[in-house]
């Protein structure tokens, strides 16, 4: 599908053959919808300014998840789609995946949800986003000039995601 | 299925870094002496120690749930376990019990019979009101507003005060459901 033009762009991108390539990109954020963290490692194809497209995340996630449980076969207690859950309630979805990328999600019972966006042929990123998640903790949660709840501003934080990022996509 | 819920922090304590005890019941210490000579009542003290508690609780929860590998939080009587079982454990080195729970299963007591906070601590007459280890309360406290539950977190029991062990009493006041946090017409 391409709704903006710019037809340069292959339907079934190759696969990057230099290593560290294949990440494009990744989202933090807490429970009020507040984008912690924005990180862009490749991403040829921009249509929405910045607060916008991370909106739009944020909903496409908050939306899905809520759909996911309603479409649970296995359990007989989900209220009505749409209707507010607590935190944990009901099933959630880890990854989907388009021909032209995949995005895997990881919300944890303190309301922080991590993004990761990466070419389709990536494979089950369950245990490096919670690795991700230990180095918010170590680099961000425990950094006592880092205010809760605002936009991470921590070199050290960016450096290692950078780093491990390129380790595992 | 979500991954079950540790038993006990044993297993986390042994791979957390861990500081010296006196060092760090020293270092409490002082950080009490220093709010009773700036602030002088008692009660603000209490309430200043809440509030730092409050602040260290909501960070203190990722480091929790990170290290604990818990994934979800929803039954009350289940969460006050893991606090009691896990969380003590892997950030004080105690365990401490969960007990006296209501009909209803909104409000449990922890029982703490061990607490390194208070280690050669004795309270002065002029102190009497002052609820040494208050910070507790406020980590409980900030930690569970993090996983969407409000509660209200009060000592029943304070071995410096006399009694025989530490007791907290939790009261679960309300779950708050997840919502969508954007206006529509923003």
């Amino acid at each position: 599908m391409q709704f903006f033009g710019s037809s340069d762009i292959s339907p079934s991108p190759t696969v990057p053959t230099a290593s560290g390539n294949n990440a494009h990109m990744m989202y933090v954020f807490n429970r009020n919808g507040v984008c912690l963290l924005y990180r862009e490692w490749n991403r040829p194809l921009r249509t929405l300014d910045a607060q916008q497209d991370q909106k739009l995340m944020f909903g496409l996630l908050f939306s899905l998840k809520s759909l996911t449980a309603k479409m649970d076969p296995t359990t007989a207690e989900k209220g009505n789609l749409g209707v507010p859950q607590l935190p944990g309630q009901g099933c959630s979805f880890h990854s989907f995946r388009t021909n032209t990328y995949k995005l895997s999600f990881m919300e944890t019972p303190s309301g922080i949800k991590l993004i990761l966006v990466t070419h389709p042929r990536t494979g089950d990123l369950r245990e490096p986003l919670k690795y991700i998640y230990n180095l918010y903790v170590e680099y961000v949660a425990k950094n006592p000039l880092y205010t809760p709840g605002t936009p991470i501003r921590c070199e050290l934080f960016n450096t290692s995601l950078d780093q491990y990022v390129r380790s595992i996509a | 299925m979500a991954p079950v819920a540790p038993r006990s922090g044993d297993a986390i304590f042994a791979n957390v870094e861990r500081v010296n005890a006196e060092l760090f019941t020293l270092t409490y210490g002082a950080i009490v002496r220093q709010l009773l000579t700036d602030l002088e009542e008692v009660e603000e003290v209490n309430k200043q120690l809440d509030q730092m508690g409050y602040n260290i609780g909501i960070r203190l929860i990722d480091e929790f749930l990170a290290k604990s590998n818990v994934s979800r939080c929803v039954d009350f009587k289940e969460t006050a376990e893991v606090i009691a079982k896990v969380g003590f454990k892997m950030f004080l080195g105690v365990t401490a019990s969960v007990t006296n729970w209501d009909a209803d299963g909104t409000c449990c007591s922890i029982v703490l019979e061990d607490n390194p906070l208070v280690d050669f601590v004795e309270l002065p007459d002029t102190c009497q009101g002052l609820y040494y280890c208050n910070i507790l309360s406020g980590v409980i406290r900030g930690a569970l507003e993090m996983v969407s539950m409000k509660t209200e977190v009060t000592w029943l029991r304070d071995m410096l005060r006399g009694d025989d062990a530490f007791e907290l009493q939790v009261k679960l006041l309300k779950q708050v459901p997840e919502e969508y946090p954007y206006k529509d017409d923003e």
